[in-house]
């Protein structure tokens, strides 16, 4: 089941919380190289604890998580974290902040505010580098959010429910523009969302996971043609549509 | 500050209070009140006197050892506090007791074990002060945003990054607060401390003034005290504003 150009491998985990909540049961899945797939589930599934067991920040109960043909055993510098609460440090401005994975790896100081700026200027924040998050609005803080996990050159990014703090308006400006980022980038993305459309729009892969305790309910790969196509046109594409549809019927008998 | 409508500057009340004083002085009522203008020429007569400039030495000193050991133990043991739960608990009851105990109590046995002198105001300085440093240390550390230390770690933070890149700056506001507090309560620590040895520094002046009934000089010297008392606690609050920005962002 694990396909050779998997780049992570989640092999049997499950994750009991202290106090006896089970998030999680026996997940077993792959990431391919280079994609995007999502991490979609009703709400309370268990996403967010399969995310953050990948990115080794917190310790799965049984099972295992392979990247890269290494077990996880903690963070590591080919996974990057982008947070659901931007997570920016309030006191250092957009220019630290987006450095900030670069300070902690020893980078000086030079090299990583070029860096830096860089990505900021990708992002679309550039003007912006010494303000400082409270200047800025939801949007445009997880825009740094982005930019930072970038300026760390992973080759994982990893995405909690990045859009959710924002609002729909910006989330979909973001959504194309996030693709538009990632289109000349080898990366892979694993994204977790609670927003069908968000996950069909988005994804080459849809991982579904059922209510708690947390399994794979399906795997849905998408087969819509992006290319040079326009954002407005993808989601009118049946494929899109007709995804959206199935993850629905899926998703429905979880939801009470 | 509005009266009837109007702006007043704020030192407007004080300057009621002083012709208040002035006049209550000038009047006879009390004789423990003399007028403030004669207060004035009282301070301005003992300022210059090597005396004083024993006395203030002796006390800057005490304050400033004390106060440096209150930081030195008091943050340390703050944030050990609030990283380990089980330091947090068995200390924390302790440091509640002693933050609100009165430490003043305790002076007299001080004398007893680190003898009559500057040693014992030392040691009072800063058992009036460390305690709410740790405290508010504690809090601030507690506090620190827990998404920040997840995402220090995301990013590879190793452990002593995490201390100075991200629980120490986000708990500086506490900190500072703390330090400001401790520093209040470290200038009572100096006078009831030497007061109540009361043979060297500001306290022992405190002593003769009184013993002699020379009540300008009395009213000078509290006036200096507070002056200094409201100086220091300015000079933290200053810092405080300036990291403030963010704390209200956090």
């Amino acid at each position: 089941m694990v396909s050779p150009d998997a780049i992570v491998e989640v092999r049997g985990v499950g994750k009991t919380y202290e106090g006896g909540v089970e998030a999680l049961r026996e997940v077993t899945t792959a990431f391919p190289w280079g994609k995007l797939c999502t991490l979609l589930g009703p709400s309370g599934c268990g996403k967010t604890t399969l995310l953050k067991i990948i990115g080794g920040l917190i310790p799965p109960t049984t099972g295992e998580v392979w990247v890269n043909g290494k077990k996880v055993d903690g963070p590591g510098p080919e996974r990057a974290f982008v947070f659901q609460d931007f997570a920016l440090l309030p006191w250092a401005s957009v220019l630290r902040n987006v450095a900030f994975g670069l300070e902690l790896r020893g980078v000086s100081k030079e090299q990583r505010a070029e860096v830096a700026r860089k990505q900021i200027a990708e992002v679309g924040l550039a003007g912006f580098e010494s303000s400082y998050p409270h200047q800025l609005s939801g949007g445009m803080r997880q825009r740094v959010g982005l930019a930072r996990a970038l300026a760390v050159d992973a080759d994982i990014i990893l995405m909690d429910e990045p859009f959710s703090s924002v609002d729909e308006q910006t989330r979909r400006k973001f959504q194309e523009d996030l693709l538009d980022l990632l289109r000349h980038r080898e990366k892979t993305v694993i994204f977790v969302t609670h927003s069908i459309e968000e996950a069909a729009y988005l994804s080459d892969q849809i991982v579904l996971l059922s209510r708690r305790p947390g399994t794979v309910s399906r795997i849905i790969p998408l087969d819509i043609e992006r290319g040079r196509r326009s954002p407005d046109e993808i989601r009118r594409d049946k494929n899109y549509l007709d995804t959206v549809d199935e993850i629905w019927r899926v998703l429905k008998q979880y939801v009470t | 500050m509005l009266f009837l409508g109007k702006r007043i500057p704020v030192g407007f009340s004080l300057v009621v209070w002083l012709l208040v004083w002035e006049l209550v002085g000038r009047a006879n009522l009390l004789t423990i009140f003399p007028p403030f203008s004669q207060v004035l020429v009282a301070g301005m007569a003992i300022l210059p006197t090597e005396k004083f400039s024993q006395a203030a030495v002796i006390s800057l000193r005490s304050f400033a050892v004390g106060m440096a050991l209150a930081l030195l133990l008091g943050i340390p043991l703050g944030v050990l506090m609030a990283r380990m739960k089980g330091v947090g608990r068995i200390l924390g009851t302790w440091v509640n007791i002693f933050v609100s105990a009165p430490i003043s109590a305790l002076v007299p046995i001080l004398m007893g074990v680190v003898g009559i002198g500057e040693a014992t105001v030392v040691v009072t300085v800063f058992l009036f002060a460390v305690f709410v440093i740790i405290l508010d240390t504690q809090v601030g550390v507690e506090k620190a945003d827990r998404s920040l230390v997840e995402m220090a770690r995301a990013f590879g933070a190793r452990r002593h990054q995490l201390y100075t890149k991200v629980l120490m700056q986000s708990a500086l506001p506490e900190i500072l607060a703390g330090i400001r507090l401790g520093a209040i309560r470290g200038v009572k620590g100096v006078v009831i401390g030497q007061l109540l040895i009361s043979i060297i520094g500001v306290g022992e002046l405190f002593e003769l003034y009184s013993k002699h009934f020379l009540m300008e000089e009395f009213w000078a010297l509290v006036i200096l005290v507070f002056a200094f008392a409201f100086l220091v606690s300015e000079a933290v609050a200053f810092l405080e504003r300036r990291v403030e920005y963010y704390a209200s962002a956090r």
